[in-house]
């Protein structure tokens, strides 16, 4: 049995049948062929596959396919093409970089996903609320500290190209 | 080494970056091939059981399966899981990759089943039948070894992998002179290493070229191209491995495993590719886990607390199996229990204990963690037990910097340190005489601060190949193309480590070119030379020497053509800009291509020169070397909860020289967090029944961005001798230094309930029980106090 469903993915229309069970990162990684989004710990608790679903940061590997039906899905690969940063990088991915806020780069995509959540909501986080932001994501590589100096540096980063 | 650089020792950003931050990069579960098929494993949920019959007909007939085998399809063709580690009198303690007749642990496989897709591969997995007799398992690694414990294999009775003794000094002597016997029986629980990446593998067998591709998530492609060939019994040259980008490793893809035979197996039996990823589960099962010692110590020292002998007696919970270093980590912590410490006489017993659980091997310091955890642990009861500064009786046993090379008891030497200097910085920057007075103030408001110190020392840059099992040189070939462009080769196979930019930083500096200039490439047996891998501490160190030597060789080469086509002394030559230039005749230059250019259409090189410009090294290290550091940890515990909350960290660490301090420091941080992992939150915990009861990351508690202070990092630089770039290493810095820190702030801060000991992870309800039930003639009134504090507000509200 499958489902249609209609999902815009990092700003493309996508119409597919899927198999209801059929968990969203399968669907982004296999069926679309999109392997940035990771998957880490099938039960939502590493944060590895986190993406935006119409903004929201999800961990899509505890979201069907299915309901993403008629939504729309940001994942790593479409990040850059966020907030104008016309396919450049987004001041998210700039201070990761910059600040060496990843080491083997496997939770990146998902840290980068929550933390450009993070500052839509909240341009000027504090380190506490970039730390609770970020409480879903685990990194067993760099110990956060640089994942906080990132996004503090996107935070500024967008400030200045707002004004 | 140069002095003055341009890009050696400078926080260049990552060469690596842009493709992970796109989610460009690819991991195992990322490849794709056409045709491929996935496999699974059905594994046992018994820790030691008899297997009496597998029934996979019901899964062999279920939609989308291609095969189900198990250890009988499978007899004869592969080999048992390799161990490297040889000791005196060890136990053979064979792993078949697919459960025989008997399983171990749980989480043994049992059967592989292989279908056309994950869905149908997930459904099929639960068909498999296997009918198990259970047996009693052995858990407790002391009851493994005691009389009567059930049998795990036939060539050990008493479970006894090996026994490992050292002696260094009089040690009779030494207790004989004593004003102070100390003792204290101190545990490091296991550990799950949880790579963020799980392990995955994919094999692709070509018949007509009869080529067999392995791509996996591993530290070590070449071990592991080696170790398949046998187990396969597949010529080796037709065995190529491939590590794509890999998802941190820590130690737990230093190894061989099953998975990786059986996989490129299946791939060769049934002509497709077959992809298996671990899920997370299997992670926390069937990779191996790390530490899981339990040390009793008895230390002799004068009233002024001199250390005048150690006796050591460690038992190590080795698991059901050797994976590929097992029996051999423990053997390090025993090379390594001096510490930082003059330590007249010393003796150590270990005995590797086998039991119905995951094999532990490497985990993120390997054996060096516990021995440091050990002595700074021992450290500290010393000075609680005489009532001094552990500031004062470290400083007071530490060797001084004109000792060095020194040899410790243990039989290793260290080769450059200055203790005091990383202790006073240390201090220094976390005000620590302040803080001292700030305890005191606060214990008296009934708030109990504690301050703990580490003072480390590490054995890294694995390592000369006489001290290792499988070699400890490194390869590297560096190929400079006849478009100008670099390529380094390196035999190390870094996953996050930083190494792509740290070496081309490298390439950059030595010609006189930019980093962008210089591509690093590792992780494909086809491409590189052979190498030993990256772990403890090794990459810069080892495989960043032999990359430091081949690109010397290119210099010298380019020099000497460049003197010959200039006419001038090529010693006299210097490199920058991309140019050659002469240090002599006033701003007289060539390009650096003009010279590459020569040597590759060799029409113009010096006499008997051979063309091309291409060098190699194997690179043999005289000793390993001793990167050391101090750490200071500042915590509060909340006397009514036993919360243990982190203040402040402050790190200093001597790595030698740097190549780039942003990746060291990168490194640091991690560690220290892994660290705080340990002390804090994390302990593998198999029940009664050998069911591992914290498998998931639910029950398994790793640190999060919220647990976290800000850790301060700060370096000494003592370059070390055992290699011309004069670093150390530091992969496993933070980790080694920072646990004891932990535990001794912890333990700092319960001083005034009478508390000596605090077992790791020191969670709340483990504090508050020793806050709680200390002897009542010792404890403080203040949690009493605090209380009514409470009640008054609540009152008051």
């Amino acid at each position: 049995m499958s489902v249609e469903i209609q999902v815009r993915v990092n700003g493309q229309p996508h119409q597919s049948h899927v198999e209801p069970r059929t968990l969203l990162v399968h669907y982004l990684r296999e069926v679309l062929g999109l392997t940035g989004t990771h998957v880490g710990c099938e039960t939502s608790l590493c944060g590895a596959c986190t993406v935006l679903l119409d903004g929201r940061a999800v961990k899509s590997c505890t979201v069907l396919a299915v309901q993403a039906d008629g939504a729309s899905v940001t994942t790593i690969e479409g990040v850059s093409g966020l907030n104008g940063s016309n396919g450049g990088l987004h001041p998210v991915q700039e201070g990761f970089w910059e600040k060496h806020g990843l080491q083997c780069g496997f939770c990146t995509p998902g840290m980068i996903c929550a933390s450009v959540e993070l500052l839509g909501k909240n341009p000027n986080p504090s380190e506490a609320e970039i730390r609770h932001a970020l409480h879903g994501n685990l990194c067993r590589c760099t110990g956060y500290q640089k994942i906080i100096e990132s996004v503090r540096y996107a935070a500024a980063k967008m400030k200045t190209r707002k004004r | 080494m140069a002095t003055a650089t341009k890009y050696i020792g400078k926080p260049l950003k990552r060469k690596e970056d842009p493709r992970l931050i796109h989610g460009l990069a690819h991991y195992v579960d990322d490849l794709v091939l056409a045709g491929m098929l996935h496999a699974g494993f059905v594994r046992s949920p018994h820790a030691h059981a008899l297997i009496k019959f597998v029934d996979t007909s019901k899964a062999q007939s279920a939609p989308g399966v291609v095969a189900v085998l198990t250890a009988e399809d499978v007899r004869g063709q592969i080999g048992a899981v390799p161990c490297a580690a040889v000791l005196p009198d060890m136990k053979a303690a064979p792993r078949p990759v697919l459960a025989t007749g008997r399983v171990r642990f749980v989480g043994e496989a049992v059967a592989v089943v292989i279908a056309s897709d994950r869905y149908a591969l997930r459904d099929a997995l639960d068909l498999v039948d296997v009918d198990y007799e259970s047996l009693t398992p052995v858990v407790d690694p002391e009851k493994a070894i005691s009389k009567g414990a059930p049998v795990l294999h036939e060539p050990s009775p008493d479970n006894v992998a090996y026994r490992w003794e050292l002696e260094g000094g009089d040690i009779k002597k030494a207790f004989k002179q004593a004003d102070k016997v100390i003792r204290q029986r101190i545990l490091n629980q296991r550990l799950v290493p949880v790579a963020m990446e799980p392990r995955g593998v994919l094999a692709e067998y070509k018949p007509g070229e009869k080529t067999l591709t392995v791509w996996s998530s591993t530290q070590i492609p070449h071990l592991l191209k080696t170790q398949l060939a046998a187990m396969l019994g597949a010529p080796e040259h037709s065995v190529r491995v491939i590590t794509p980008e890999v998802g941190g490793g820590f130690g737990s893809k230093l190894n061989v495993y099953p998975e990786e035979a059986v996989i490129a197996h299946l791939a060769m039996r049934l002509g497709r590719p077959v992809k298996w990823v671990e899920t997370r589960r299997e992670n926390f099962l069937c990779t191996i886990h790390g530490r899981d010692q339990i040390g009793d110590v008895e230390a002799a020292v004068t009233k002024d607390g001199v250390l005048l002998g150690v006796k050591w007696r460690i038992v190590a919970d080795l698991g059901a199996y050797y994976q590929l270093l097992t029996p051999l980590i423990p053997t390090l912590t025993g090379l390594m229990l001096a510490g930082c410490y003059k330590v007249p006489a010393i003796r150590i017993e270990i005995i590797g204990a086998l039991t119905n659980k995951m094999s532990t091997d490497a985990y993120r310091g390997a054996g060096r963690p516990e021995a440091t955890y050990y002595i700074e642990r021992l450290m500290d009861l010393i000075a609680a037990e005489l009532k001094k500064d552990p500031a004062e009786i470290r400083r007071k046993n530490f060797p001084q910097p004109k000792d060095f090379p020194y040899a410790t008891p243990t039989g290793v030497t260290y080769d450059s340190a200055n203790y005091q200097k990383s202790l006073d910085l240390a201090l220094q920057k976390s005000g620590y005489a302040k803080l001292r007075k700030e305890q005191a103030k606060l214990r008296k408001q009934g708030r109990y601060l504690g301050i703990g110190l580490s003072t480390y020392v590490e054995i890294c840059a694995m390592g000369p190949s006489s001290a290792m099992p499988a070699g400890g040189w490194e390869s590297a070939t560096v190929r400079v193309e006849p478009t100008g462009k670099v390529t380094i080769l390196t035999g190390a196979s870094p996953h996050g480590q930083g190494q792509e930019t740290s070496f081309a930083q490298m390439g950059a500096e030595i010609l006189g070119l930019t980093p962008d200039d210089v591509h690093v490439v590792h992780g494909d047996t086809a491409a590189v030379p052979y190498g030993i891998g990256t772990f403890g501490s090794r990459g810069t160190a080892v495989g960043g020497t032999a990359a430091y030597k081949s690109l010397i060789k290119l210099r010298d080469k380019l020099a000497q053509i460049a003197g010959h086509l200039m006419g001038e002394d090529p010693q006299k030559l210097v490199f920058g800009d991309g140019r050659i230039w002469s240090k002599s005749a006033g701003n007289k230059s060539i390009g650096l291509i003009e010279a590459i250019g020569a040597a590759y259409v060799a029409k113009t090189l010096p006499p008997g020169m051979e063309p091309g410009l291409d060098a190699t090294t194997f690179f043999e290290p005289s000793n390993f070397t001793f990167p050391f550091g101090a750490h200071v940890c500042v915590v509060e515990i909340d006397a009514e909860t036993g919360d243990v909350r982190l203040l402040k960290y402050v790190a200093v660490d001597d790595c030698g020289n740097v190549l780039n301090p942003l990746l060291v420091e990168g490194q640091v941080h991690g560690g220290i967090v892994q660290a705080v992992g340990q002390a804090m939150f994390e302990e593998a915990v198999y029940d009664e029944h050998g069911q591992l009861i914290t498998g998931e990351l639910m029950d398994y508690a790793l640190p999060r961005a919220g647990a976290l202070p800000w850790m301060e990092t700060h370096r000494t630089v003592t370059p070390s001798p055992v290699n011309p770039l004069g670093v150390k290493g530091v992969g496993e810095a933070g980790t080694i230094g920072a646990t004891p820190a932990i535990i001794n702030a912890v333990v700092d801060a319960l001083a005034p309930f009478g508390v000596r000991h605090v077992d790791m992870p020191a969670k709340r309800e483990r504090i508050w029980k020793l806050m709680h039930e200390a002897p009542p003639r010792r404890a403080p009134r203040a949690p009493a106090k605090a209380a009514a504090r409470r009640q008054a507000g609540r009152r008051a509200k």
